[in-house]
């Protein structure tokens, strides 16, 4: 079986986001930038279920400039055996990444395909759902455990309130939840070897698919900024401020 | 231009977080559709037909709803998809399983979490985890969208019930079956619907002391959550996660304990009405969001504050 790992480029998670003082988006230039840590997951599982003999394959793909290819490589020295990089510059969205992915589907026949549940730049939470009902299969969304079982797989799901669980006819979509595992570090001999490994270099029109955007970006602006407030000196008056000046207690 | 709104439920309750999404069609021009399913909901019907602004509520009595599945769902929404321009749900764990599988089957965008609508076709969302605020418009000519309840005021109810209309569960897809749930059982409320908060991070340096927060939780009807750092560490399960990478709260009071205010917590919170800080360190950057930041030990000012209360 294959397993089909999409993996995002994104602002890395610890570094303060600054908004563009033209409110035309975020700065991207001269930001570090990661693997999304949901797709780290995705990655790690996809490598544990190949580790445990489910899977053969692993290949991660990811939609993007040139600069994704690292976050390729990252996926590939973490322990994927391929990669697709699908170069675009257009601001891709969802809809447009899961139509690419689900070409990639038709073509690659995966068992699995594993993302992350969002990303950490758009907060979107969609590419994965989108992916399962352009291609008609199950979805197990925001997984903490994942069973293989012949041509089943059990999916645990974090839902509002506590676990789910789910049994879904493969081929399926899942996507990651925090709790699936902790992504290991990529070894510095596998960091050389993943150099080795091949990315095929694709576009969204050998696909066919048309990437231009649908929702217009009208301005992106800084949140109101909070005032820092006062320090109280104890608990008596820490409960009395809750209570006579704030009212929530 | 009509609007469909899926209304969620449980225990012959209509869920809060719905009727604080449905808030956000008030905007939208034209008539509001609630949707309703499950088997044996009657007291959740005759409560939702009662929503304020509704002027339909669409009923689907069915076993297949027993637990809602993404693939279910989204099948019975497009087999009435064509009488609406706009489709709305909470964004709750099944408002966001479903609603981006119904926009790629309608072949348009979704637009996730909106907080406020400036238009027929904008809408303001957050970005980044609140980091940054984006105003966007779609061109698609229908809009799929969740709501962030947080964002949003409980719907009145009004006294007398709109029409119920009932429709059957047709082509169901049948490709992924529900097998089981395990809700933790807390009399106290969860994380996201919380009015009050109480939060640990790695200076409570255990799990065994996050006791120390249950007990003012108990006193205070709060929610108990947790810094990444503390997750992190092994203290508390991940669903105690407030953060960019956790969960998203606003409550009218979040209590930050022994969190120093990583940027990734910050994001998860900053939107609480009133927060306060307890840390031993005055240089904490969790200090400069909070509007009462008390400088102390926490194993000391914890249990006064149970007694306090």
């Amino acid at each position: 079986m294959k397993i089909l790992v999409p993996v995002k480029r994104v602002i890395d998670p610890y570094v303060n986001i600054r908004v563009k003082s033209d409110q035309s988006g975020v700065e991207t230039e001269n930001v570090k930038m990661s693997m999304n840590p949901f797709c780290e997951i995705a990655v790690e599982e996809a490598i544990r279920l190949k580790e445990a003999g489910k899977a053969e394959e692993i290949i991660a793909v990811s939609i993007g400039n040139q600069s994704c290819q690292e976050t390729i490589r990252t996926a590939l020295a973490m322990g994927a055996d391929r990669g697709i990089h699908v170069l675009t510059e257009e601001k891709i969205e969802p809809i447009s990444i899961a139509k690419i992915l689900s070409k990639i589907c038709e073509q690659e026949s995966p068992g699995l395909v594993i993302s992350g549940k969002q990303a950490i730049d758009g907060d979107n939470n969609q590419t994965g759902q989108m992916l399962a009902a352009l291609t008609d299969m199950p979805q197990g969304t925001f997984a903490s455990k994942i069973e293989i079982d012949s041509d089943k797989v059990k999916v645990t799901r974090e839902i509002d309130g506590g676990l789910q669980t789910v049994s879904l006819n493969m081929p399926a979509i899942i996507t990651t939840d925090l709790r699936l595992n902790e992504p290991r570090y990529a070894s510095l001999p596998n960091i050389m070897k993943a150099k080795k490994k091949p990315i095929d270099q694709k576009s969204p029109e050998d696909y066919g698919i048309d990437v231009t955007p649908r929702v217009n970006i009208l301005k992106v602006i800084e949140p109101p900024k909070r005032e820092a407030g006062i320090k109280v000196e104890n608990i008596s008056e820490l409960v009395e401020k809750l209570k006579n000046e704030a009212g929530v207690i | 231009m009509t609007t469909l709104f899926f209304i969620e439920h449980a225990n012959g309750q209509l869920s809060d977080q719905s009727l604080k999404a449905i808030t956000a069609t008030s905007q939208i021009d034209g008539d509001v559709h609630g949707l309703i399913v499950g088997s044996n909901i009657d007291s959740a019907v005759a409560e939702a037909s009662k929503i304020e602004g509704l002027t339909k509520l669409i009923h689907v009595d069915d076993d297949n709803f027993n637990n809602i599945m993404a693939e279910n769902l989204t099948q019975l929404i497009l087999n009435i998809s064509e009488d609406y321009e706009y489709f709305l749900a909470a964004a709750t764990t099944t408002g966001k399983n479903v609603m981006p599988r119904l926009a790629a089957k309608l072949d348009v965008s979704q637009i996730s979490e909106i907080i406020a609508i400036e238009g027929p076709d904008t809408f303001i969302r957050t970005i980044y985890a609140g980091n940054a605020i984006a105003t966007v418009q779609t061109s698609d000519p229908k809009k799929v969208l969740t709501v962030r309840p947080t964002a949003f005021k409980a719907a009145a109810m009004g006294s007398s019930e709109c029409e119920i209309s009932k429709i059957d569960a047709e082509n169901m897809p049948s490709i992924s079956e529900f097998i089981g749930e395990e809700l933790t059982k807390s009399d106290r409320p969860e994380l996201t619907s919380a009015k009050t908060i109480i939060s640990g991070g790695r200076g409570m340096q255990n799990g065994e002391n996050f006791e120390l927060l249950d007990k003012v939780a108990e006193k205070l009807g709060a929610a108990v959550g947790a810094s990444r750092a503390a997750v992190d560490a092994g203290f508390v399960p991940n669903d105690y996660q407030v953060g960019q990478t956790g969960k998203v709260v606003a409550p009218e009071l979040y209590i930050a304990v022994g969190i120093s205010g990583a940027i990734q917590h910050l994001a998860g919170m900053k939107d609480s009405k009133v927060i306060v800080a307890i840390n031993k360190d005055e240089e904490a950057p969790i200090f400069d969001v909070a509007d009462y930041g008390l400088v102390a030990d926490l194993f000391q000012v914890l249990p006064e504050l149970e007694q306090a209360l």
